[in-house]
């Protein structure tokens, strides 16, 4: 048996720390896991003895890409455990915010990170060097969704206005409106974005993946839903424990998850795209048309292509609460502790973001789960690799490395929150 | 002659011990610049984008950032960046690989970079969660702001 070893030592544009490990042997993919070697970080014990009003602020520190998707599962968890219920202008609201964390959040993904795999960069800065002009484009989303989470959440990251039964202060309809033409410069962006990465070249593959994702009967789901499969899941959110089980790996101080039934699955927006693309906003649909992506999207690379579409729906639907937005007054409902299990899940930009909390009398956090995109994700990164990567065995040792750089950058990882990222080990004849 | 209008931006998380440095020139220079409508100071955490949107129109920015460098703790490193970009020994300061050199590398890509910018590197001591400045750290930001106020003061003369 022979061996070729590739090796990387940090693998770039990804969120956090950690790395990539690939065995070829006999021409064969024979394993390939994804290291996570950021150290363990302790939230769910952090919380412990914490007061229930606590967690939207604590939780919102896992990380600086998406606190917003970890303020939205912890307030609902929260409020389903004290029995609080929000008014519909809060809930309102909350999707603005959310509308805004998912702007920032593909549209730093979309340019600054994955469309430089597509280009032949090797990051952002080079793409900037020769296209300023498209980059720009990319960094005047994110500024707009910034400034919807500036406003709504009262700074850009790590908002401080998000409480348990709603919001400390409501934003006026006249601070709001401020808001609309950046918006629909935004949409605009969005809709150029999308006919862009539309245009890149794509590995010819697809994978039958189990989709998992929530699902509302109305709207493209954030905060709200049932948690629902291509393969017959359909759940409360109550019943996540039943149905789904994290596992420790040794390669990854991040715990592993499968649906206990069937095994590995797929949650993020291509699995909310394909399960929901019913409730997407017409102009959102039109211009997955235009562009010839169906209603299901299988190819992960084709993630980009999805990513954008969503930022279409974010822009349209942040100008559509605008438009008929009434300042929840009071702000927030009242709440009272008291003792009780809470379970949520909402659609963090990276996919579903599963959180539980047992509390006490006094509204002491007894007990935390918090189960993040990302780790969910793993071992169908690994799959993915493994699954892809033999029909790319010819490529030269540094075109490889990248490849395989891209497959898991298709998942928009977030290693700080599924405890860091990446470098690249690849061990082949 | 109208002086360029200047912009301080202290950089850092104020939790993590001495990564508050910047935060703490920041606040250091907002007591004493408060009467001056032509400099502007403001807190940073250090996202690069954000930094980039922060840089562009202005003609002349200071960067205050803690850098674990190796360097002695509590010493500080001034850089001009208008035309070169920080030493390699600073490339990595956030553990998210993009901090302050990608923004400045960016915003000169992007055509964006001021003019004039020039970064200020306090070398922590310790950046533990929770952490107040270390004594020596502290020493070097009343430092630093001092340098800076001197600084401005001679642009006035």
């Amino acid at each position: 048996m022979t061996t070729r070893t590739i090796k990387v030592g940090a693998l770039a544009r990804v969120e956090g720390e950690g790395a990539l490990k690939v065995t070829i042997r006999d021409g064969k993919v024979k394993h390939a896991e994804l290291n996570i070697f950021e150290p363990p970080r302790f939230f769910e014990g952090f919380l412990q003895g914490r007061a229930f009003t606590e967690a939207p602020d604590i939780t919102a520190r896992i990380c600086g890409i998406c606190p917003v998707a970890y303020q939205m599962s912890a307030v609902h968890a929260m409020e389903a455990a004290i029995g609080a219920t929000i008014t519909p202008e809060i809930r309102a609201l909350r999707r603005l915010l959310y509308c805004g964390e998912w702007i920032e959040s593909h549209g730093l993904h979309v340019y600054m990170l994955h469309a430089p795999d597509f280009l032949g960069y090797p990051g952002a800065i080079e793409l900037a060097n020769d296209e300023p002009e498209i980059v720009k484009r990319g960094l005047a989303m994110k500024k707009a969704g910034n400034a919807i989470v500036a406003m709504v959440g009262g700074r850009e990251i790590h908002p401080v206005n998000i409480k348990v039964g709603g919001f400390y202060k409501a934003p006026s309809k006249k601070a709001l409106n401020g808001l609309v033409e950046k918006l629909k410069q935004g949409r605009d962006i969005a809709l150029d974005t999308v006919r862009w990465v539309a245009g890149f070249d794509f590995p010819d593959v697809e994978r039958d993946y189990e989709f998992v994702s929530l699902s509302h009967p109305d709207e493209y789901p954030f905060n709200e839903g049932r948690i629902i499969s291509n393969r017959g899941l359909d759940i409360d959110a109550t019943a996540y424990p039943d149905h789904f089980e994290e596992f420790h790996m040794p390669q990854s101080t991040a715990l592993h998850s499968r649906i206990k039934e069937r095994g590995f699955y797929f949650c993020g927006p291509m699995a909310r795209y394909s399960l929901n693309f019913s409730k997407l906003p017409d102009i959102a649909k039109d211009v997955a048309k235009e562009v010839g992506l169906g209603t299901v999207c299988k190819n992960p690379y084709q993630s980009i292509i999805v990513r954008s579409i969503e930022l279409v729906f974010a822009f349209d639907e942040a100008l559509r609460i605008i438009d008929g937005y009434q300042p929840p007054d009071p702000p927030s409902v009242p709440i009272a502790a008291r003792a009780g299990v809470g379970h949520a899940a909402t659609e963090a930009p990276r996919g579903m973001l599963y959180h539980r909390y047992q509390l006490a009398e006094d509204g002491a956090i007894e007990h935390a789960t918090i189960i993040p995109p990302t780790s969910q994700n793993q071992a169908t990164i690994e799959e993915d690799l493994t699954t892809f990567i033999p029909q790319w065995l010819n490529m030269n040792d540094d075109d490889l490395r990248w490849r395989c750089e891209q497959t898991v950058r298709n998942y928009d990882p977030c290693i700080s929150c599924a405890t860091h990222f990446l470098k690249l080990d690849i061990d082949r004849d | 002659m109208t002086e360029p209008r200047k912009l301080i931006i202290g950089v850092g998380n104020p939790d993590r011990g001495d990564d508050g440095a910047g935060f703490a020139v920041a606040a250091r220079l907002r007591e004493c610049l408060d009467h001056r409508d032509d400099v502007r100071v403001m807190q940073h955490w250090g996202e690069s984008t954000g930094l980039v949107d922060a840089m562009t129109g202005w003609g002349n920015v200071l960067i205050v950032d803690a850098a674990r460098s190796g360097a002695i703790p509590g010493s500080c490193r001034t850089f001009d960046v208008g035309e070169t970009g920080l030493p390699s020994d600073l490339a990595d300061m956030s553990s998210h690989g993009f901090g302050i050199p990608q923004a400045i590398e960016l915003a000169r890509a992007l055509g964006t970079l001021p003019a004039h910018c020039r970064v200020y590197a306090i070398e922590g001591a310790t950046f533990n969660p929770g952490a107040p400045l270390s004594d020596v750290v502290q020493a070097a930001v009343e430092d630093v702001a001092r340098e800076i106020m001197q600084s401005l003061e001679s642009v006035d003369a």
